[in-house]
């Protein structure tokens, strides 16, 4: 599982917003599942502050690419570094720096908002008054003290944003954010996970991995798009370069 | 994707590729299959020709020949077993956990063996099919109820990666457990009855040679059965991988950058090796 | 790139050396990247943030501990059918408590996990800045808890349902070696627990795995306590036993705490 010795040529564009270290590089990532590649080959460059949006039919891989990325899977081959560092080696490194939302809330049913928050602000280092802070951005304050049984999906995923922001992670990795939220929600939710992010970091902007479904909204959004299918990279290109149809394409 | 409790043999080939060659599982298979036959060929003739007869048990005395042998290669399997395990944990190379499998896998019929030839002895010594006050005997008993279950483990895993891993936690945990378990189960019953079936201090000349040569040609077939098993395995992977390559299902990829070839490419470019034959080297 | 060589988790060496995250904070990490620095949060606030959780769930939900204190009262009615007997004494007495503790220990060990592996618990703490291991040791000592408070109705309702000799005089023999098994159940049930959640056959692989592994403790802790469950006379457990049980709590301590990052990772 040497990483390549060949130089890292970009595979992937540069947005346009200027240069930075790149935040996620990404060479010859194979991901299998026992005989099966879950993810064959993939390559891209993505520089810090800079979104890259994912898209790609069910079991294309978008969410493996994503898991990889927040180290919870090992690379079986080629090389991925985040934030600097090698997965293979380093993973732990970027433990703490990196978010994740995903399907999953990722929060205990039977606890509290508040208690499930605390819970997580305590394994990241994190003081309670960002917990209070986060609550009222998501507009969960007053019902921060029910059991997240009682809660609307909605509500729940408010809390899981909430969750995956409350350590100021550099890198943020989404994975249908906006599913299960009403209009009304989306409009709290998206400053939080935005590229500026809800307050001033001092590292700059958030670098960010998207996966959608959403052609519009997730080209508004990418400077970077990949296109996914069957674990394989099947489209690489520059936002400004890809409209609607090239992603339709994706889900022929 | 078929679910299987055993490893993906298939998944081996990625260490060899580095060196150019196949694992050899199946060199010096001829060798070591003769002499497992040479052995216990002696090994039989001195147990029928030349041991003598005990006073107290006669014949039957001569099962032990074949009990304790089989008792102490199985549970040496076992510890081998776990340590197998750990060079997987540390090295996450999948041989590894093959080679825990298929040595785990062959205990476990080795201490059958044991529980069964003890069973017989027990019969013909005191008239029971099993005696509680032989330690050895419900050692193994305790032991084989353990790793019967590393097979229904591994099958309700379906991910194959997680199911190597998982198995050789429990197989390292089944390993520092053999040696307690035994310890414990002696202590319990040291002061019930003088250790008769399974006795190996003063043996007179004769009945020690008998006896390690038993051991001897117990272990070498213990060796040879593994080998036949890894070297079988290999090969149906082998096999099926060739197979998936010619309905078409492994499409021929590009070289991949990284320096270490995946694992389809390299089964792609196998021709279809003779017995214990050689792959061709990486690019 | 730091020098400070902290093995990650999954390289572990199996001795349980663990990036030294004892008791505080780690110097700050620095990336190569914009400057921003994470620090590992610290092995005991970690453990605590943990227990601190798994004690909420329990007391929120009460899914393992009343549960396994009644089941403990009903097997004891049951042997007593079984057997057909009105009182026990000595090894039928030890047996019976020990038996009886195991079997109540299990179902608390086939809870352990459930609620993180069915909530995404495993996720949310493989992403942050901890020690793995730490899930290990927060997980034993809830268990314990849970133990001790089963012990107390198991043992009280023993010595009012069965025990036919005086419970007083063997009480601080029977606690001494209770502990030490327990020490013992603790450690493998976690570990058994951790391996059996994400299996299909999950409360059936717990058991199975489990039982055989508990024997020494069951052969320890009756042999030990046997002697004190006896009206005439109640004696100190025999220090083989409990060496035997030191000796197991040791080993698979070590093992279990060096083998169970590998089994939090996907």
């Amino acid at each position: 599982m040497a990483p390549s010795t060949e130089p890292t040529h970009a595979a992937a564009p540069r947005g346009s917003k200027g240069m930075g270290q790149a935040a996620v590089e990404v060479d010859g990532l194979v991901r299998r599942y026992g005989e099966r590649e879950a993810l064959s080959d993939v390559s891209l460059s993505l520089a810090a502050g800079h979104t890259l949006v994912v898209f790609g039919p069910n079991g294309a891989g978008k969410t493996t690419l994503l898991r990889v990325l927040a180290t919870l899977l090992r690379p079986h081959a080629g090389s991925v570094r985040v934030l600097g560092s090698d997965l293979i080696h380093d993973a732990w490194q970027v433990r703490g720096r990196v978010g994740l939302l995903g399907h999953e809330p990722l929060l205990y049913r039977e606890l509290t908002a508040h208690e499930n928050l605390r819970f997580h602000a305590s394994l990241h280092g994190v003081g309670e008054q960002r917990v209070v802070e986060l609550l009222d951005a998501v507009s969960m304050t007053a019902r921060a003290a029910e059991p997240l049984r009682t809660l609307s999906r909605g509500m729940v995923q408010r809390v899981a944003v909430a969750r995956a922001v409350l350590h100021d992670p550099q890198l943020l990795l989404l994975d249908e954010p906006y599913a299960n939220l009403d209009p009304a929600a989306v409009e709290l939710v998206a400053p939080l996970i935005s590229a500026a992010g809800d307050r001033d970091a001092a590292g700059g902007p958030r670098t960010r991995v998207i996966c959608s479904h959403d052609p519009s909204r997730g080209l508004a959004e990418a400077d970077v798009v990949l296109g996914l299918r069957s674990g394989r990279p099947v489209l690489l290109r520059a936002a400004s370069e890809v409209d609607a149809s090239d992603i339709a394409e994706l889900y022929r | 994707m078929e679910r299987s409790s055993q490893p993906q043999a298939g998944l081996i080939k990625r260490g060899s590729r580095a060196r150019g060659e196949t694992p050899a599982y199946s060199k010096g298979l001829r060798t070591l299959s003769i002499s497992t036959v040479i052995a216990m060929a002696v090994s039989l003739s001195l147990v029928f020709f030349y041991a003598p007869l005990e006073a107290e048990q006669g014949f039957l005395q001569k099962i032990f020949y074949l009990h304790v042998p089989l008792a102490i290669v199985a549970l040496c399997g076992f510890v081998l077993g776990g340590l197998l395990a750990i060079a997987h944990l540390r090295t996450r190379d999948p041989r590894w956990d093959y080679r825990s499998y298929v040595v785990i896998h062959m205990s476990l019929i080795f201490a059958v063996g044991t529980l069964i030839t003890g069973s017989i002895w027990a019969k013909g010594s005191w008239g029971h099919w099993w005696v509680w006050s032989e330690p050895t005997l419900v050692s193994f008993l305790i032991v084989f109820l353990l790793y019967a279950t590393y097979q229904p483990l591994r099958f309700a895993i379906e991910d194959p990666e997680r199911q190597a891993r998982y198995a050789s936690v429990f197989a390292i945990t089944a390993g520092a457990f053999v040696p307690l378990n035994f310890i414990a189960v002696r202590l319990s019953t040291a002061y019930l009855h003088p250790r008769v079936l399974g006795s190996t201090s003063n043996l007179p000349g004769s009945m020690a040679l008998t006896f390690l040569v038993s051991l001897a040609a117990m272990s070498l077939l213990f060796a040879t059965l593994c080998k036949y098993e890894l070297t079988a395995k290999h090969t149906r992977a082998q096999v099926r991988a060739l197979r998936r390559r010619l309905e078409g299902q492994a499409e021929a990829r590009r070289a991949p950058r990284s320096a270490a070839p995946s694992l389809q490419h390299v089964t792609a470019m196998t021709a279809a090796p003779p017995p214990g034959g050689r792959t061709t080297g990486q690019r | 790139m730091t020098s400070v060589q902290d093995p990650p988790p999954q390289d572990v060496q199996l001795g349980g050396m663990q990036p030294p995250a004892q008791g505080g904070a780690q110097p700050s990490v620095e990336p190569a990247s914009p400057a921003r620095t994470v620090r590992q949060t610290g092995f005991m606030s970690t453990v605590a943030a943990l227990l601190r959780k798994e004690l909420l769930l329990e007391l929120r939900t009460l899914e393992s501990v009343p549960g396994m204190s009644l089941f403990a009262v009903s097997t004891f009615v049951v042997f007593h059918f079984a057997l057909n007997r009105n009182s026990v004494e000595g090894d039928f007495a030890a047996g019976i408590l020990w038996v009886t503790l195991l079997f109540a220990a299990m179902l608390g060990v086939n809870r352990l996990f459930v609620a993180d592996a069915d909530q995404g618990g495993f996720d949310a703490f493989l992403l942050a800045p901890v020690d793995r291991s730490a899930m290990f040791v927060a997980k034993v000592l809830a268990l314990l808890g849970y133990l001790v408070v089963l012990e107390l109705v198991a043992v009280a309702a023993f010595a009012l349902l069965l025990l036919g000799s005086p419970l007083g005089p063997a009480l601080p023999g029977l606690l001494v070696t209770i502990a030490l098994g327990d020490i013992g159940v603790a450690v493998i049930g976690t570990l058994v627990a951790a391996l059996a959640v994400r299996t299909r056959a999950r409360d059936l692989l717990g058991p199975l795995l489990a039982l055989p592994l508990f024997v020494p403790i069951v052969i320890g802790g009756a042999r030990a306590t046997s002697p004190l469950l006896v009206a005439s006379h109640p004696a100190w457990p025999a220090v083989r036993w409990l060496l035997t049980l030191g000796l197991y709590d040791l080993v698979f301590g070590l093992i279990a705490f060096a083998l169970f990052d590998f089994l939090l990772e996907d």
